[in-house]
């Protein structure tokens, strides 16, 4: 098992470096001159080569890079364009909201995909199931900005149930945070279970045509025992791969839906330094959204082996 | 004579297919007698193994169904019982072992956990005292090593290993009745004789019944005490074993017979396998399904189908030119 | 009749593939005519590519002029959807839009199908460009698409252009791994073995043998980086990181409306709508697809349709 877990580790290190390379040369590589964007529209010349010399720009790509590899392996993000500050720095007061906002729908969204799938398995081919399955299809194809805006016109334009957009930090009190969240955490869930369970109930009844589940009826075990005790965990192994896929969308989610009801979380914190061209910033959060996901999938692989245990060498 | 442990009275399985209704098992009667081995022979696709499943109550349905017939088990009709009371007697009084052994067991569940399992189910065993039998039951098999075995998972044991536990797992409530679906097809030569003596003791130490439900006609020969043999659907002849080989009263059979390599045939004699083709199930020839490939076939066999009567005590063959075969052989 | 022996026994072992896609066309219109939802999808999936070619043609006024005097409307008869903050009319702008989903939908599956399989294939080939290959593939997919395309859009520049290529690289990195994987497990396979021991070169094997079995997972593929295409056009557009705020793109419409969400409705609503519609057509066609396409399952499928 701990071999299986270091081989998965080593696995994920130059995928790691390769994020890096593709991070740092894609803003190198771009145009636009950094030092332009930096001191506006009125620099001389002089001013620019000031600046080239004083952020180090004007060195090789080659050092540049491994300067920034450097800085990244200690913890520094580096210095954000626009306001000269450390992005570590900036990042912090961020990670609230949007820490809140995945726990919250990582939960809920496995809760409910997998509760919703293994019932339309359990019932497959009934009109529970068919209902289901539509509303899995339809949560798979709603944008999840337009479903946002739906929501916000229903629940807080015309019902007044949730405030339109903001956000209440935890320390002001539990309820009011949950509750500023409230809609962003059910848009984001809806979209992410509808996958899950689809993938859930296309397990369960690929599982349930295998031998072993035979073998368990002719022991004499109750049907809720062969779906729970027998097929479920053989069939969790797609459903971890998902789980873990979804998180990778809920990045794409939560910039979306960060934007729309004005979280001040990092997602908001990428379209605004996208807006400002703040190249550091931007670079900094690619970086750190793709180490996160790198991340989950080595939780994947690791649940993988406790999962089914022919993975474990 | 004692009363047969298992009576099975004119059993009608079907399967709907795209392609129409297909009688897997059509009319089929035999019984089984207490601690004796029956075994039931055929191709595949003669339906030999939704025979055994019908009697166990796991057709998969939709698409098959037990249409009509009885399955009296011990005096109970199964096919009448709700399917509580089926589930009380699958596992406790008639265990089954499967064909592939590679995965008729759980992947991600211990030999232990699975072996305990029918003990929890039918004898209300505590977790402790059902892994103590548990372990006793690998140590019958003949599995070494039983404490690590327990912890072990199926991936880790070899083919004949995990055939094993399957035969511990079926005999761990003592069945009534042992159902050995093909259980050592996809086994070794020397590992499928092992496991059948396997079966052979188990249950002639309990006094339980085996059904061998098998294509190979060596392990009918070697094992058991009466054969039935199905052809499409239907049972061909039924007969004591040793009479069986000695006298086949049924062409199939003759064929099957024929078509077996033996060491004790001239070097270079050719092998007779029977011609043509095992027919379409949903679409089978007038009269007696075996007509085509049969050499004896008369007109009356390619419009009326026989029916299985005895033609001598112990002896039940379906053809109308039984006599003629009987005389040939 | 040893010439004429070997592309027999090729025959055999795999239909050539011009042979199977007409297979594959002829049981689609086939299983159309069964599947009301499949024919619903096919419908509307053709009445977008009818907008997209003609919307401009259909549009009644200057959809990128503004009207001030007639802004915020409700829907009423003289505009279907209302108008927006600048009174231009809503229908017209979403029909219009409808063009550019459909060629950034249609561009990224193109280019990510045609590279990715390309590339697949000749690297399963090539042990050092495939690990070379592969640990690119592996950095460009631990990002999320969208993101990964708004950073290189706010590098590049918003335009059509550059929005088709954003999208089509991580689609194509996609394509690289699926293909690559389906091709290496087809290697292993036991006819792919009977080609090369009758000695079939192995590009030959690569084409007849291996393609052909792989074409329902690129075209079930395809049908999934469509859909994701159209939404990520419309998410990229949405946050102003797509085509300029004149020109008409459901996204951008969408965000238009946004910010009157109190009092313009319709204006999100609508385009929303087309969205939702289109992609909803694209999944259904992609899942009757594969469910048609896969002889795997097609079996199953006639067992469950017996229930």
């Amino acid at each position: 098992m701990w071999r299986y877990i270091v081989q998965r580790v080593l696995v994920s290190i130059p995928v790691v470096i390769m994020v890096g390379i593709i991070t740092f040369t894609l803003v190198y590589v771009g145009p636009g001159d950094p030092a332009a964007i930096i001191a506006g529209d009125e620099a001389t010349p002089e001013i620019l080569e000031a600046i080239r010399e004083d952020l180090g720009f004007n060195r090789s790509f080659p050092v540049q890079m491994g300067d920034w590899f450097w800085k990244l392996a200690h913890g520094d993000l580096g210095t954000s364009y626009f306001s000269r500050r450390e992005i570590t720095e900036l990042i912090t007061p961020r990670l609230q909201p949007t820490l809140s906002l995945g726990f919250q729908v990582v939960v809920l969204s496995t809760l409910i995909g997998i509760s919703t799938g293994m019932l339309a398995a359990w019932k497959a081919g009934t009109r529970l199931d068919r209902n289901l399955m539509v509303l899995a299809v339809l949560g798979f194809a709603t944008p999840g900005f337009w479903l946002a805006f739906l929501t916000i016109w229903v629940f807080a334009v015309n019902l007044g149930w949730f405030p339109v957009i903001g956000y209440s930090p935890i320390q002001d009190g539990l309820f009011s945070h949950l509750h500023s969240l409230f809609l962003p955490v059910m848009v984001n869930s809806i979209l992410a279970s509808a996958f899950i369970s689809r993938i859930t109930r296309s397990a369960m009844l690929e599982v349930l045509r295998e031998d072993y589940i035979r073998t368990a009826r002719a022991k004499g075990a109750s049907e809720f025992s062969v779906f729970l005790r027998h097929a479920f965990r053989p069939s969790a192994i797609p459903v971890a791969t998902v789980i873990g896929a979804s998180i990778a969308g809920l990045a794409t989610g939560f910039v979306l839906t960060e934007t729309i009801f004005a979280i001040p979380g990092l997602g908001r914190m990428l379209v605004d330094a996208i807006v400002r061209r703040d190249y550091p910033i931007i670079q900094a959060l690619l970086m750190v959204v793709a180490v996160v996901l790198i991340g989950v999938n080595l939780i994947v692989d690791i649940l993988y082996a406790y999962i089914d245990p022919r993975i474990r060498y | 004579m004692t009363e047969a442990l298992l009576k099975v009275k004119n059993l009608h399985t079907e399967f709907r297919t795209e392609g129409g209704i297909v009688k897997a098992v059509d009319d089929v009667s035999f019984e089984v007698n207490a601690g004796e081995i029956f075994a039931l022979v055929g191709e595949s696709g003669c339906g030999k193994s939704v025979t055994a499943l019908s009697i166990m109550g796991l057709i998969p349905n939709p698409p098959g169904e037990i249409t009509s017939g009885s399955i009296e088990f011990d005096g109970v009709d199964l096919l009448s019982l709700p399917s509580r009371e089926m589930r009380a007697i699958r596992g406790s009084r008639i265990g089954m072992i499967f064909q592939e052994p590679m995965s008729s067991l759980n992947p991600v569940l211990t030999i232990e956990s699975q072996l305990a399992e029918p003990l929890k189910i039918h004898e209300n065993l505590s977790g402790n005292v059902a892994n103590d039998r548990a372990k006793e039951l690998i140590d019958m098999v003949g599995i070494p090593d039983s404490a690590t075995r327990m912890k072990q998972y199926p991936h880790e044991l070899s083919g004949g290993q995990r055939q094993r536990i399957m035969i511990a797992m079926a005999m761990a409530c003592s069945p009534q009745l042992l159902i050995a679906d093909e259980a050592t097809t996809a086994l070794d030569v020397t590992i499928q004789a092992q496991i059948l003596d396997l079966m052979q003791d188990v249950t002639s130490q309990t006094g339980a019944s085996l059904l061998i439900i098998t294509h190979n006609l060596g392990i009918v020969a070697r094992y058991a005490d009466r054969v039935g043999v199905m052809y499409a659907g239907k049972l061909r002849e039924v007969s004591d074993a040793s009479d069986l080989y000695a006298e086949p009263h049924h062409p199939y059979t003759v064929g099957l017979l024929q078509s077996v390599p033996r060491l004790d045939a001239d070097k270079g004699s050719p092998l007779s396998p029977i011609a043509g083709e095992i027919p379409d199930l949903t679409d089978l020839p007038e009269g007696c399904a075996f007509n085509p490939r049969c050499e004896w076939a008369v007109d009356k066999c390619r419009i009326e189908q026989p029916t299985l009567e005895e033609t001598k005590p112990g002896k039940q063959v379906a053809c109308f030119e039984h006599e003629t075969v009987a005389l040939r052989v | 009749m040893s010439v004429a022996s070997e592309p027999r026994t090729e025959w055999e072992l795999a239909p050539p593939w011009s042979t199977r896609l007409k297979g594959m066309f002829g049981s689609t219109v086939k299983a159309a005519k069964r599947d009301v939802v499949l024919a619903v999808s096919i419908t509307i999936l053709l009445i977008g590519l009818f907008l997209a070619f003609f919307g401009p043609t259909l549009a009644r006024t200057d959809y990128e002029r503004t009207d001030p005097i007639n802004r915020m409307q409700a829907p009423n008869t003289n505009h279907w959807f209302g108008t927006d903050n600048w009174g231009r009319d809503v229908f017209d702008r979403t029909i219009v839009g409808t063009r550019l989903s459909f060629l950034v939908g249609f561009s990224v599956t193109l280019i990510s199908t045609v590279i990715g399989v390309g590339v697949a294939l000749v690297i399963s080939y090539f042990k050092i460009l495939d690990a070379i290959m592969m640990r690119f593939v592996d950095g460009l997919l631990a990002f999320p698409t969208i993101l990964l395309a708004l950073a290189l859009i706010s590098l590049i520049g918003p335009s059509v252009g550059n929005v088709i290529i954003a999208l089509s690289l991580t689609a194509t990195a996609g394509k690289i791994r699926l293909v690559r994987g389906a091709v290496l497990s087809l290697r292993e396979s036991t006819y792919v073995d009977a080609a090369r021991a009758v000695g079939v070169p192995v590009p030959r094997i690569l084409f007849l043998h291996v393609l052909p079995n792989i074409v329902s997972i690129i075209i079930v593929q395809a049908t999934f980086t469509l859909a994701s295409a159209i939404l990520a056009e419309a998410s990229l557009s949405f946050l102003g990181a797509g085509v300029p705020e004149y020109v008409p793109s459901w996204g951008n419409i969408i965000a238009t409306g946004q910010g009157y969400i109190q009092v313009g409705f319709h204006i999100s609503f609508f385009p929303g709508l087309f969205l939702t519609i289109t992609v909803l057509a694209v999944v259904l066609i992609g899942d009757s697809v594969r469910d048609h396409l896969d002889p795997k399952l097609r079996g199953r499928l006639k067992t469950t349709a017996q229930q």
